[in-house]
């Protein structure tokens, strides 16, 4: 994708939107500011902000997950093993009484040397196969989690976080201000890493290998070791987003090392807009807030009115933004960050 | 003995409800390149189907002929939305394989959603007919008649489905275009035609071995067409993607291996499966059809 160069004006406001949005999250739980039908309570409501931090997470996460799909063409079905790797890594190893730093660094190293032998496996195969592999090695995680051997997973129930065993200003409804601040600096650090990845040697590399990697092979790259690069650094943002969702969700549930949460963050990159800098992250972060908002609006009276017909695949979010993410493979193939080149066209020109 | 008897016979039988969800999977992936994540909801749809038939159908029943009736008609639900699956969804994005699985991704994803909203998530009791709650002796072991069911109806859909693609003009097609779509083509027949057929066939083999599960199990739920998939996954990549034969030599092999090593070690026979698929990759990439011949 060649970008066209922008008048010196456009392209600082293309500079520096980005901090003005990230200043606006930083003040965003000083502010009162109750806006209706969107969020339950003001900004600065627990509630709001423990939602706003869901969200953030995801949009991370989906942001990890399309260094993978959208700039390398890697379509993994195994990505749910490495958020869930964090999650449950950092959850067993705080209950066993590690400080939550080094829990969390040993999880985020654990599933970077997990992916580093999968990976190595799973990428001799490439298209279609390679996504039935991870899918394969993502089940044998899941399997485990079920399972529950030695009963260090918790099995069908999940394994909650023992709060005694945090720092004190992570626990409680009144610090959930803190979890947010976290969930945006974990935000932050997935956009910086994967923009400056994007933009280094080796995002170039990635994308000529997503394009065609004989081409790279002819140049004399090794295709196999830049892709799998992107596994493990994809692999190790999941685990960091899997360490701030334990903390935000309070512990550890099968549903994370489930195959859905992977499709789910397939349909989030895609809803977004594969390999572009900022459509993932807004996919993410819209898709959690939508499977949130449309249960409440599923339960409400509004739609319980309805007749059973439209109110009972109404009461289910996934049906809806399934539905939505089929309309937008056939009619937005370049999800939300397309309808940006695209509504111009579509709109009528001023004159 | 009779212990290794018994997990020998349950092995096939689990190989065989395997083969149901892989052989559909495996024709549709070798024909049109589609990997179908919607391949478990034409299960789930086979199996509600008839759990609803024997309900409320008038005539259909859970016992006997009634049943069979039931089973028909689940079945051919099976069938029909596979067919309408392709033919709306799959072909305008003829040769456009990411985007057909993004569009079955977002299927499956709606359409369990969709069974949930109507049925509820919780498991409901499925009809079992009198003959498949019993057991039979078979040299000292004493074997579910539901596992012999699964086993002799995979067996017989096996054999149907070679004989299909051996002895019918279509199914000279389906072998061509497998082998090479474009020569197909070139040679002036439409093989997209053979899709719809290819899917309808696949569908209706997914909602067998939904319905066999359910009567395995005893229950049918929204999510049992994912679990089971996941397997059939791994069994078509095993066997050879396109091939049939394939499929069901690696289903035999999945089966009975998990059913073993789960004797002995509950747990690790999952794991012992994805393992021998990580080392039948290394090996032999193809997948076990470069051994056993392909297709047919």
């Amino acid at each position: 994708m060649t970008e066209m160069p922008l008048p010196l004006r456009e392209r600082r406001w293309n500079d520096w939107w980005p901090l003005v949005v990230l200043a606006l999250f930083a003040v965003l739980p000083y502010s009162t500011v109750d806006i209706p039908y969107v969020f339950d309570g003001p900004l600065n409501s627990p509630g709001t902000l423990h939602l706003l931090a869901i969200c953030l997470v995801f949009g991370g996460l989906a942001l990890g997950y399309d260094l993978m799909f959208g700039r390398a063409g890697m379509l993994s079905f195994g990505h749910a093993l490495y958020i869930a790797a964090g999650v449950y890594g950092t959850t067993i190893l705080v209950n066993r009484g590690w400080p939550l730093w080094s829990a969390a660094l040993a999880a985020i190293a654990g599933a970077a040397v997990l992916a580093l032998v999968l990976g190595a496996v799973a990428l001799r195969t490439n298209g279609i196969a390679f996504a039935m592999v991870t899918l394969a090695f993502a089940q044998v995680g899941a399997i485990l989690v079920a399972r529950n051997p030695g009963r260090v997973t918790g099995g069908e129930e999940g394994l909650p976080l023992d709060g005694g065993l945090l720092p004190a200003s992570l626990v409680g409804v009144r610090n959930t201000v803190n979890l947010y601040w976290l969930a945006l600096a974990f935000a932050v650090i997935v956009v910086f890493a994967m923009h400056r990845i994007a933009d280094a040697p080796a995002g170039r590399v990635l994308a000529a290998v997503r394009d065609d990697d004989r081409r790279v092979g002819v140049v004399g790259l090794d295709p196999y070791r830049f892709r799998l690069f992107a596994f493990v650094a994809s692999a190790a943002t999941a685990a960091g987003g899997g360490v701030v969702y334990a903390l935000l969700v309070g512990g550890a549930s099968p549903h994370v090392a489930a195959s859905d949460l992977t499709l789910s963050l397939l349909v989030m990159v895609v809803l977004g807009g594969p390999g572009t800098r900022w459509g993932p992250v807004l996919g993410g972060a819209l898709f959690a807030f939508l499977d949130h908002r449309l249960t409440a609006v599923g339960s409400s009276d509004a739609v319980s009115d309805l007749p059973s017909v439209l109110s009972g695949p109404l009461s289910q979010p996934l049906f809806i933004l399934g539905t939505v993410f089929i309309l937008a493979v056939y009619f937005f193939p370049g999800g939300l960050a397309g309808l940006r080149s695209r509504l111009p066209r579509l709109l009528p020109r001023r004159t | 003995m009779s212990l290794f008897l018994l997990l020998t016979l349950s092995g096939l039988g689990l190989a065989g409800l395997y083969f149901l969800v892989a052989s559909g999977l495996s024709l549709v992936f070798g024909l049109a390149d589609v990997l179908n994540f919607a391949h478990g909801l034409f299960l789930s749809v086979g199996a509600y189907a008839t759990w609803w038939a024997a309900g409320s159908l008038p005539g259909a029943g859970s016992e006997g002929w009634s049943f069979l009736l039931a089973v028909g008609f689940g079945v051919a639900a099976g069938a029909a939305t596979a067919a309408v699956v392709e033919l709306v969804l799959i072909r305008p994005l003829y040769r456009r394989t990411i985007e057909q699985v993004l569009v079955t991704v977002g299927l499956s994803l709606a359409g369990v959603a969709l069974l949930q909203a109507v049925w509820g998530a919780d498991a409901r009791p499925f009809p079992r007919p009198m003959w498949t709650r019993g057991v039979t002796r078979i040299g000292g072991a004493v074997v579910p008649n539901s596992l012999l069911l699964l086993f002799v109806v995979a067996t017989g859909v096996l054999l149907a489905l070679l004989a299909f693609l051996r002895f019918t003009r279509i199914g000279l097609v389906i072998r061509a275009g497998v082998e090479d779509r474009s020569m197909v083509t070139a040679l002036g027949i439409d093989v997209r035609k053979a899709f719809t057929l290819v899917f309808a066939i696949g569908g209706a083999a997914a909602a067998l071995a939904g319905v066999l599960a359910g009567v395995h199990f005893s229950t049918v739920s929204p999510g049992q067409g994912g679990s089971l998939l996941i397997f059939g996954f791994i069994v078509v990549v095993i066997g050879g993607m396109g091939s049939v034969t394939g499929s069901a030599a690696a289903a035999v092999a999945v089966g009975l291996l998990q059913q073993f090593v789960n004797y002995y070690a509950p747990g690790l026979g999952d794991v012992c499966v994805v393992a021998l698929l990580a080392a039948v990759l290394l090996v032999r990439p193809a997948g076990l059809a470069s051994v056993v011949g392909r297709t047919a």
